[in-house]
């Protein structure tokens, strides 16, 4: 928990954006995030953000999928309770194949969209900050954090050089928090 | 710079001019207004389907599968018939949702929403059937590996019967996530436009707190590609496995190693069939036309015509085989399934999947809407008489003639079938009123590369020569590389 003081630039048009964070970069103001409505490609790459290595996590919960389902099977046809079913090999991995790819499948399914959610910390009853009420419909908000020292009047003016709608400062959590969408925050009714 | 320009040649994935906003209104819209009389009247219905199949199930828990009509030749009846066509029905949501994102098909966009909700629903109602044919259905958990105290006895890995549990449950948990992650966004934007309490309050928990920052943009889209590259696999070993239920077995007409791409197709076929029957009523009444468009419509009429077709060389192919392997079960099971008292079941599937879709090859038919709706509704028939004519007629005749018989249904096998169409649509009804059925940012993400109004603007760049197209392309790439260097 931070409450920190922003200033918040929105754009309706995406090849605004773009010219925008460049220069917000270059003139070495903090970018504390950029909220859009929908995925915008190359964005990640213009504010500096590195590639994601989420498939990783996602190959090795498949791998422990794997080890389970063929470790289980194996264990408890050959050790546990080898049973004959007509003949059969006790050790039959061919028909044990169907059961190890779904599990494959769901270790790494499931694996990995928990770490998504981890990552981005969403969860049920998680709550941040809204810096537009139409980030998520057709705006594409920039967040620039204002540290201590920093004069918020200067950027604010110069954000709106960049072709911003709208531009504002706010008071405002820097993370998440436990609460309830339909009840305001002390901090966000401190500010009206 | 990125040049949104698409070829010409692809129709407009969204028609009418549309904003980001405008596009919002018209798909958010209908969540935030009252539902008119037709949904109402559609989910009372469905509903009451739904207390019936309760009851007819009920009654068949309580004095046993002896109220069914399957006795000890015929197994497998309509029980059986309707979880493989259930199934089957929901392969076309992954197909839709899935496949189609590895072949980059921008027109999934518009459906796969839809498509998705109808695969978890199709696959809630397909379960039903397997876990009620278990007769003691309180012994259940059987078929889950847990340690017991029967000894510890296992369940038997080596069966399809159980690959089937796992396939099934698999399939149902990783559809249900992959529909889930690209619902939060959607929710996010009902929650941040919500102007009542409670609405602000239940999207908030739905959207779990996503803001859309592009990290998580960008995790979302690796997610949903790893997803996807996923559950295309799966959705194929799924229908597999349910054929190895009767591939692996020695009855003749089951027996055959063309079962498992004869399913997928069949699956595929009958899916798409059922995104066309709701899609045709969904966009109607949700005045949807602008983002399932007629071309959107087209583009299942062919996969359909193409997995028909496969379905019908199947068919044949599995007759000229029984002919060939001179083996007196496997041609008397086929000219019996032809000629034999269930006769009318094979000709049904016949005429329904195999040639009236053939009438799908004129583009005029394609594009005809109503034709659209009443085709959807036959490949259906069709694909339910298939599941029959393979199930029911391979075991009503089998070693012994003194135990041959026919088999028909009784009221709670027809009731538990009614039933799963109440929980089905039941589950429609209140996702169509709930849940965005179109992807509002999936739709947002191509909408200035497919929409209408922003194809009409390109019309400068479709009217330049190819070199000076090139040579626009190749200016701004320099300037990039200027601006770069200048940054570093």
């Amino acid at each position: 928990m931070a409450i920190k003081k922003f200033a918040v630039a929105a754009y309706d048009d995406e090849e605004v954006l773009f010219p925008a964070v460049k220069s917000v970069r270059r003139k070495g103001y903090k970018i504390h995030d950029v909220y859009t409505p929908f995925a915008v490609h190359g964005l990640d790459e213009a504010m500096g953000l590195k590639g994601t290595d989420l498939h990783i996590a996602g190959f090795i919960y498949g791998l422990c999928g794997t080890s389970t389902a063929v470790g289980f099977i194996s264990w408890i046809f050959t050790s546990d309770w080898p049973i004959n079913y007509g003949g059969k090999p006790h050790f039959a991995l061919p028909a044990w194949i169907p059961i190890t790819f779904e599990l494959t499948v769901l270790f790494a399914a499931v694996g990995m969209t928990m770490t998504f959610c981890y990552l981005n910390q969403i969860m049920p009853g998680v709550k941040k900050h809204v810096f537009h009420p139409r980030q998520s419909d057709d705006l594409f908000v920039m967040a620039i954090e204002i540290g201590k020292h920093g004069n918020e009047k200067e950027v604010a003016d110069f954000l709106k050089t960049t072709g911003a709608k709208e531009v504002n400062i706010q008071v405002a959590e820097a993370g998440w928090w436990y609460g309830r969408w339909d009840k305001k925050e002390p901090y966000e009714l401190a500010a009206g | 710079m990125h040049i949104k320009y698409e070829s010409f040649v692809r129709e407009p994935l969204v028609d009418g001019d549309k904003t980001y906003h405008q596009v919002s209104e018209d798909i958010i819209g209908p969540i935030e207004r009252k539902p008119g009389r037709m949904w109402y009247v559609g989910f009372f219905f469905s509903l009451l389907l739904l207390g019936y199949g309760i009851f007819s199930v009920s009654w068949a828990v309580y004095w046993g599968l002896g109220t069914w009509g399957v006795n000890r030749t015929v197994g497998w009846g309509w029980d059986i018939t309707n979880f493989v066509w259930w199934i089957g029905i929901g392969h076309a949501g992954t197909l839709i949702s899935a496949i189609l994102l590895l072949f980059r098909q921008g027109w999934r966009t518009g459906v796969n929403r839809a498509a998705e909700a109808m695969t978890i629903f199709a696959v809630m109602c397909a379960g039903q059937f397997p876990i009620f044919h278990m007769g003691r259905v309180w012994d259940g958990f059987w078929v889950l590996p847990l340690p017991n105290t029967r000894g510890t006895l296992w369940p038997n890995f080596d069966s399809p019967l159980l690959w089937d549990v796992f396939a099934i449950s698999t399939y149902f948990t990783v559809s249900l996530l992959f529909w889930y992650t690209g619902l939060i966004p959607d929710f996010t934007l009902i929650r941040d436009r919500a102007k009542t309490k409670t609405r602000k309050m239940l999207y908030g928990l739905a959207s779990f707190g996503w803001t859309g920052t592009a990290k998580s943009w960008q995790r979302m889209e690796a997610l949903a590609l790893v997803l996807a590259g996923l559950s295309t696999p799966l959705v194929l070993s799924v229908h597999t496995i349910v054929s190895f239920d009767f591939a692996t077995s020695v009855i003749p007409g089951w027996h055959t190693t063309i079962f498992p791409p004869y399913f997928v197709a069949g699956a595929v076929f009958s899916g798409f069939a059922m995104v066309n029957t709701l899609l045709v009523i969904t966009r109607r009444i949700l005045h949807l036309e602008e983002y399932i468009t007629i071309g959107h419509l087209e583009a299942m009429n062919k996969v359909i015509v193409l997995t028909g077709s496969i379905v019908g060389v199947a068919y044949l192919t599995e007759l000229f085989i029984s002919w060939y392997s001179q083996s007196w079960g496997e041609m008397a099971a086929f000219q019996w399934r032809i000629m034999g008292p269930y006769w009318w079941s094979y000709w049904a599937m016949m005429t329904c999947n195999v040639v009236s879709p053939q009438l799908f090859w004129f583009k005029k038919l394609r594009r005809n809407v109503p034709f659209t709706f009443v085709m959807s509704i036959v490949v259906n028939i069709g694909m339910w008489f298939e599941r029959f004519v393979i199930i029911v007629t391979s075991l009503y005749r089998d070693w012994i003639p003194s135990s041959w018989t026919y088999y028909s249904p009784t009221w709670p096998e027809v009731g538990f079938y009614l039933g799963t169409f109440g929980l089905f649509f039941t589950c429609y009804f209140l996702f169509a009123k709930y849940f965005p059925v179109v992807a509002v940012h999936e739709i947002k993400f191509i909408l200035k590369t497919s929409g209408d109004n922003y194809k009409r603007g390109m019309q400068k760049i479709e009217d330049q020569s190819t070199e000076d197209f090139l040579h626009v392309v190749h200016t701004h790439h320099e300037a990039d590389h200027h601006e770069e260097a200048a940054h570093h």
